[in-house]
């Protein structure tokens, strides 16, 4: 096979030949490119029903891929710069998933920050291994979660040599970036898995001036959603593998859970995408940059708020910083950062990432244009203008250190009682609890509930934070271990 | 030969006008400009295909945008204009002695250079001393401003394309901060006939009813804008348009004007009642 060269898109080549050939459809689906569903063809349009197809020898096969799908994949991975590259198309949660699946086994440890995504925890749900959190320092004037230290991760790879593997999020929902490159090379050293969750670091791989991607250092594996800053579809994603695993096991891994029934409107948005950004990523992300450090300065200057920044590197928690994300404090103002976020909505048609108690996020992409930033800073200072008010009584912390007693997975299929949440401190959590977004727990299952945890849930619920993950959907009750 | 311009009212609805030469064609940073000449309206102006002035009726627009809030007004003297890149509002404000200084911001460049070189008619007073033009997003602008003009005339385009930002409530709020205590705001208010326009029209309306105490809207009549039927918004801190109006005083200055004139601004707050209907709705 020839070598093909990134302006290739072979799904989507692929796809456009299939509509050509104007095949008689006897498989699924069964709306046939869209006859059966006038409505639903209406509405997406017949270009979009017609390459909702199945799996076939010309269009080769998720699962198994050996033409065109395999192509892509190859593509996707020097595009990356890495080994290999699998299309998922069951979120980037199932690149986390299998990510964490292939590394460990029930009884392993893996070494991880507990700011993760619930994906991550999720997975140790699954698999049945046990998290070794290594606590990320917080800033005390915003209230996050930054990076692990250094000396953090190399005292817990002391004190659990066993421990299978180490994730770092590169960078996180604010865009703090840990040293990745010394935590991964600290991990191959003591023969463990480097893992890193970039859900939120797309671009890392085609900007300039932006901070480390994982395969740049040398990580084994890394679970990249290239539908938040690549401008895939919302659901694709994309998992990487490096030289220190075999990519035929990740393949299996992933079959384990991922569907036999790969969607084609995903698969060819991942594919037209990875071109494009091999194209034009370093283009798109240079004015995505100058927008976002445009947007920081302008809302610097209205005054309360904090558009935080490069400012913030320390060379340790904060190794670096992400310019493209414009997170901004809202604690000055005397308004948590899901109030501003509601506001924004519901007053000035402004849809924000998320809020959270200090802050909220705007995400920045290459769909942005340079008038709509203008609205959204002048709809801060409106908002500054209109709802200023006294911030006492305000809670400043989104994360609050967890006391892991249960591993998830015991504590998940434990025994169990539901308590009113009031009566429940002191017990342990056997269920998730976060705010989504961001969707880091604030509860996870195995853990104790506290005081500070209570006042922080009661707190976000007033605020208007949308909480999910128990069981109890209204949220008044909460599981919690029987006899523990 | 057969040469038309024609632009889409509605989807259903065309409106053309024959055209004798083309004597302008360029695309800005931000949108296409032409300008054609032709025999029943003179030259005209369009953004993105959408007409702006011909030379024929643009006195009906210029004059109701700016001699309506400079009649209420007891002594205009800083104004801020924004939009307008096509000199006509700038050329009925500065007939007035008392104003001292005009901020005019425009975001196109273009606009204003095209029209210095074939639309004279109304980009005629650039130059007046009193005249200061920022290239700039009028958003941007106006967010750094607190407490300085008597009276901001908001002359964009529709609420789609570079113009879109005008429209909001973050811009509206922005322009009330930007006003002193006695400000008034006046805008370009769309069409209430055609449904797309007139919902556009509505979702100004309510934005600035939010925004200022007191927010009227008055009507006239352009034929070559959708339905020839067209409004003004008028938001003012303090002064109401009819009640705080002062025709004597006005008439004294001895302006005259081709549509403007003191009985037509009483009756252009005279709204037909499905217009009043529409805006009832969102107050």
């Amino acid at each position: 096979m020839a070598k093909l060269s990134q302006d290739a898109a072979p799904i989507f080549e692929a796809l456009s030949r299939f509509k050509n050939m104007r095949i008689v459809p006897f498989d699924v689906p069964g709306h046939k490119r869209g006859n059966g569903n006038p409505q639903l063809t209406r509405f997406l349009g017949q270009q979009c029903m017609a390459v909702d197809v199945n799996s076939m020898k010309p269009l080769d096969n998720l699962c198994h891929p050996v033409s065109v799908i395999k192509e892509a994949e190859q593509l996707a991975a020097e595009a990356f710069g890495a080994r290999h590259a699998f299309f998922m198309v069951n979120g980037t949660t199932s690149a986390v998933q299998s990510m964490v699946l292939a590394a460990c086994k029930a009884g392993d440890k893996i070494i991880l920050p507990r700011n993760v995504h619930r994906s991550v925890i999720n997975a140790l749900v699954l698999c049945g291994a046990t998290p070794v959190y290594v606590n990320p320092q917080l800033n005390q004037r915003l209230g996050i979660a930054l990076g692990m230290p250094v000396s953090a991760v190399a005292q817990a790879i002391r004190q659990n040599p066993d421990a299978k593997a180490v994730l770092v999020n590169n960078p996180t929902y604010y865009g703090i970036c840990s040293d990745l490159k010394t935590i991964t090379d600290m991990a191959h050293r003591h023969g463990m898995l480097a893992l890193v969750d970039e859900a939120h670091g797309t671009h890392l791989y085609f900007g300039e001036n932006l901070p480390a991607s994982a395969m740049a250092v040398g990580a084994d594996m890394s679970a990249v959603s290239m539908h938040k800053s690549g401008g895939s579809l919302t659901q694709s994603s994309l998992l990487l593998t490096g030289d220190g695993v075999s990519a035929d096991y990740v393949r299996q891994i992933i079959n384990l859970t991922q569907t036999t029934s790969g969607s084609y409107l995903l698969l060819s948005s991942l594919d037209i995408s990875r071109k494009n950004l091999a194209l034009n990523g370093a283009d798109t992300f240079r004015r995505v940059l100058q927008m976002a450090d445009y947007a920081r300065e302008e809302i610097n200057q209205i005054g309360d708020y904090y558009a935080f920044g490069r400012e913030l590197t320390d060379g340790d928690s904060v190794y670096d910083f992400d310019g493209t994300k414009l997170s901004v404090n809202t604690f000055e103002l005397g308004l948590a950062g899901i109030e501003v976020y509601d506001i924004l909505r519901d007053d000035y048609d402004i849809q924000a990432e998320f809020g959270d108690i200090g802050n909220i996020l705007a995400y920045i992409s290459v769909g942005d244009r340079p008038q709509d930033i203008e609205r959204l800073v002048g709809a801060l200072s409106e908002i500054r203008r209109r709802f200023k008010k006294d911030k006492s009584g305000m809670l400043r912390h989104e994360y609050i250190t967890p006391l892991v007693v249960v591993a998830p997975q015991q504590a998940f299929y434990a025994q169990k009682e539901s308590l009113l949440l009031e009566k429940s401190c002191g017990r342990v959590c056997s269920e998730f609890v976060m705010c989504y977004p961001p969707g880091i727990p604030i509860l996870a299952p195995g853990e104790r509930i506290t005081a500070e945890i209570l006042d922080y849930i009661r707190y976000a619920k007033e605020k208007g934070c949308s909480l999910t993950g128990p069981q109890d959907m209204a949220f008044t009750h909460i599981n919690v271990l029987k006899g523990v | 030969m057969q040469l038309w311009f024609t632009e889409k009212h509605t989807p259903n609805v065309d409106f053309s006008i024959k055209v004798d030469r083309q004597l302008y064609s360029g695309r800005s940073a931000f949108q296409r400009i032409d300008v054609f000449e032709s025999k029943e309206f003179g030259r005209f102006l369009t953004l993105d295909g959408y007409m702006m002035l011909t030379e024929k009726d643009e006195f009906i627009y210029h004059e109701m945008i700016v001699h309506v809030p400079m009649a209420v007004h007891p002594s205009p003297r800083r104004i801020l204009v924004i939009g307008a890149g096509d000199g006509g509002v700038v050329r009925e404000l500065t007939r007035y002695d008392s104003v001292q200084h005009i901020d005019l911001v425009e975001i196109d460049e273009m606009v204003v250079t095209v029209c210095k070189e074939y639309l004279q008619q109304t980009a005629c007073r650039f130059d007046d001393k009193r005249v200061t033009i920022h290239y700039q997003d009028g958003l941007k602008f106006v967010r750094h401003c607190e407490d300085e003009y008597d009276l901001i005339i908001v002359d964009s385009t529709d609420p789609f394309g570079p113009g879109e930002g005008l429209f909001t409530k973050e811009f509206y709020g922005n322009c009330f901060k930007a006003l002193k205590n006695d400000g008034i705001m006046v805008n370009q208010h769309e069409s209430p006939f055609y449904s797309v326009d007139a919902v556009a029209m509505q979702r100004a309306h309510k934005r600035i009813v939010e925004s200022f105490p007191i927010s009227r809207v008055y009507q006239a009549h352009i034929p070559t804008y959708p339905s020839g039927h067209w409004l003004f918004g008028f938001a003012s801190k303090k002064y109401h348009p009819e009640k705080d109006f002062d025709a004597k005083k006005w008439n004294a200055l001895g302006l005259a004007t081709r549509y403007y004139n003191t009985r037509l601004h009483t009756g252009a707050f005279c709204l037909p009642n499905y217009v009043e209907e529409l805006l009832e709705d969102v107050e």
